[in-house]
């Protein structure tokens, strides 16, 4: 069956200098089919509703800060924008920051590049992705428009808060917020099934299973993930949709419907969501952490494994997100142990970087310094996350700023520390000029430390009973004192340090596309194949197509006077 | 002109099918959460019974009779195709879209008495699930129609023939959810 080798022949150069022409600016950067640019169109969808997700953060956390004064460039917060602003900040920071800059963008750019394909399997289907993951980005947004402001249910959108408009004060947001979500959910398919199938069906001559970059491995089980776990919340998203507009009473339990089921078809996607961006970043990890320890991956197969083991874990562990709704206690008792359980596989994957790190020559580069900052801050969500875990604390905890600190100790390292190992990591090859590096670690401390003054504050709160989704802790006498108030307003100040020194990324992101010095193809000395091809690999991506010889992680071989040795260079 | 990852088959299997059995997984997954719901539901409600006695089981009858028919059809456009017939293929897939045509003309006769009888998506739970599942499968079958469409021309001019065994694929997963649909709503009573 296999028809490889005569196509790639002939095609061989066809993409050379000569058949270079001028494309139009909207087939270009538009309507373009190359992997390469719907992955910078996905990245930089993703980076611009960063902004306004953290802009909205800025808005609620000043309200908490300072209640019910004017907050500079924002106004009044009223309490039902207070709710639009927490409910779409958690909705954005997931599913159009996270999703698409962890699976989309790096799946998009780097499973061809690493794989040694020119493109995606289905590159129309892939441009349609990104075209309806952009309609999807438009909707969410025209929601904060439309009389009553965006919806202001609750990101997890519990009915029957979420299903009726009496309740969330947004008629039209409510309906328009599913609606996006689900668009979202339909892009996102149409991408994994494209990553799904050019990774087990396009991969180089020569490379064989476990030839595959371990960042590959993980954005592919990701898509597996998702793929998996989404159904069930796309019925769910129609149910509720219905319950909203049409009436029906799926989720009202007044006439014979059941809110419980909403919460287990939204968990049951959105427990497996966690690891579906969790792996992409734990793969960026493992490529930098072996490129700048120069030594092979300490366990290729145990990270291959738990990978898996966490895969299928994932399906198993969503009711620990419902101990206080009324779940059977002997059912509590399975997903307590589920979920502890789940921490073993993860903290193998852990265990196995740090040894990797063991005995290494470690060069901290920026993209290194992110790298193990995602250690150490994920450690951080892991560990409390083994406390929420445990059904008696969490009937404590829960709903509380505690699992707010937790989920952001998890979140953050996925969605902020590990973009920006990876953008700092592939900068080179994206654009063909390096990154300043002394502004590069300048950025890491001033979001690194602002991060942790953010939240580790609000994990005692949380603690001291601070409930979550609150418009103003005055109201509550025991909230309202001036030791927990300082803390509430050392969170804010952190935050506003964070959010402003982003600028320095910014900056220095856009600044060295024309000011960065030339990268080369290989500035890091990698093995893997994107590092083969110019940076930025033109179209196409390689000329001629590669051949892969060895795995990906060849770093110090003692018989070699090099210390890296690429996967496609044939033996001696 | 096709990327040559489109071309590569590193599994030995077309690219094409590859996918198109992940999208049906994806399928599963959805039509299994809506299912797994309604099972829960009617298991917890003794009288759902009773609503889905005023089910017409002979126009489901009917409909699970004309959808089999349909995917017969397809395969027998299949066949042709294997043979290089696009023509003959072309007939086949014109036969099933006649069926899935038959089966939505039936389908909107039974929801018309149904509704006139005042059976409708918000009478109680069971008619939320009846109208909610059986229209989500309809749009499947729409959609499956629309693509045997394009299918079929391109077939006729013996163009992209592989492209009428996916769909056969398809087709008999949107058969297959009828197979779940039609005792869950309409036999068990």
């Amino acid at each position: 069956m296999s028809n490889a080798s005569s196509p790639d022949s002939a095609h061989t150069g066809a993409h050379d200098e000569a058949h270079h022409h001028e494309e139009s600016f909207f087939h270009k950067y538009l309507w373009s089919t190359d992997h390469k640019m719907i992955a910078m169109q996905y990245l930089f969808t993703g980076m611009a509703m960063a902004l306004i997700g953290g802009f909205m953060a800025y808005a609620f956390r000043m309200q908490l800060a300072y209640p019910g004064e004017h907050v500079p460039g924002f106004g009044i917060v009223s309490p039902t924008e207070y709710n639009a602003l927490v409910t779409n900040h958690g909705t954005i920071m997931i599913f159009w920051v996270a999703m698409p800059v962890l699976i989309a963008a790096f799946g998009n750019y780097l499973i061809p590049l690493m794989l040694g394909c020119d493109d995606m399997v289905f590159p129309r289907i892939n441009r349609l992705s990104y075209q309806i993951f952009l309609i999807s980005a438009l909707i969410l947004i025209a929601s904060f428009f439309v009389p009553g402001g965006g919806f202001g249910g609750a990101w997890t959108a519990y009915p029957p808060l979420s299903s009726k408009a009496i309740y969330n004060l947004t008629p039209l947001g409510q309906t328009m917020w599913m609606v996006a979500v689900a668009v979202e959910f339909v892009a996102f398919l149409l991408g994994g099934i494209n990553f799904i199938t050019t990774a087990m069906n396009s991969r180089a001559p020569g490379m064989k299973m476990f030839d595959i970059p371990m960042v590959i491995w993980m954005i592919v089980i990701a898509s597996i993930l998702f793929l998996a776990s989404v159904g069930p919340l796309v019925a769910g998203a129609v149910m509720l949709i219905f319950d909203q507009t049409l009436g029906t009473a799926f989720f009202d339990p007044n006439r014979g419907g059941d809110p419980v089921l909403w919460q287990h078809l939204f968990w049951f996607f959105g427990h497996p969501e966690v690891y579906v961006v969790l792996l992409p970043a734990m793969g960026i990890v493992a490529e930098i952490i072996t490129v700048f320890a120069r030594k092979k991956l300490f366990g290729y197969k145990t990270v291959f494994y738990t990978t898996l083991a966490t895969g299928i874990l994932s399906f198993f562990v969503w009711a620990h997100h419902q101990f206080v709704s009324g779940i059977d206690p002997r059912m509590a008792n399975i997903f307590t142990v589920t979920t502890v359980l789940i921490s073993v596989p993860l903290a193998e994957m852990c265990f196995v970087y740090i040894a990797t790190l063991y005995g290494g020559a470690i060069r901290l580069t920026t993209p290194m310094l992110w790298a193990l900052a995602f250690l150490g801050e994920f450690l951080i969500g892991g560990v409390t996350g083994i406390f929420l875990g445990a059904s008696g604390a969490d009937i404590y905890l829960h709903d509380s700023y505690f699992v707010l600190a937790h989920f952001h100790y998890t979140f953050f390292p996925i969605a902020i520390i590990g973009v920006f190992a990876g953008l700092t990591m592939w900068y080179p090859k994206m654009f063909g000029r390096m990154m300043n590096e002394t502004w590069g670690k300048i950025h890491f401390w001033l979001t690194i430390i602002p991060f942790n003054l953010i939240f580790i504050p609000l994990f005692v709160l949380g603690m001291g009973g601070q409930h979550r989704r609150i418009y103003n802790y005055e109201h509550f006498p025991e909230l309202a004192g001036e030791s927990m108030q300082d803390l509430r307003i050392l969170a804010t100040a952190a935050l506003i340090v964070m959010l402003v020194s982003q600028a320095i990324f910014l900056f220095n992101f856009f600044g060295s596309m024309k000011a960065g010095k030339k990268a080369g193809r290989n500035p890091w000395r990698a093995n893997t194949l994107e590092w083969v091809t110019a940076s930025p690999p033109g179209h196409g991506n390689f000329h001629p197509m590669p051949e892969v010889y060895r795995g990906p992680y060849e770093y110090s071989h003692p018989d070699r006077e090099e210390d890296y040795w690429p996967q496609n260079e044939p033996p001696n | 002109m096709k990327p040559i990852a489109t071309t590569r088959s590193v599994t030995g299997i077309p690219t094409g099918r590859l996918a198109i059995w992940w999208v049906i997984t994806s399928e599963i997954v959805i039509f299994g959460g809506l299912l797994a719901s309604y099972i829960m539901h009617r298991l917890g409600h003794e009288e759902w019974a009773g609503y889905a006695a005023h089910t017409n089981t002979l126009a489901g009858g009917t409909n699970t009779f004309v959808l089999l028919t349909s995917s017969l059809t397809i395969v027998l456009a299949h066949k042709a195709a294997e043979a290089g017939d696009g023509r003959k293929a072309f007939r086949f897939i014109w036969c099933t879209i006649f069926g899935g045509l038959t089966f939505l003309v039936i389908k909107s006769l039974e929801w018309t008495a149904e509704i006139k009888a005042g059976y409708t998506i918000t009478t109680n739970n069971f008619w939320s699930f009846y109208y909610t599942a059986a229209g989500l499968h309809g749009l499947h079958v729409i959609a499956g129609m629309i693509i045997m469409g394009i299918i079929s021309f391109q077939a006729r001019r013996n163009k992209e023939l592989q492209r009428v065994e996916l769909i056969g694929l398809y087709w008999h997963f949107v058969d297959l959810v009828w197979i779940f649909l039609f005792p869950l709503l309409y036999i068990a009573k």
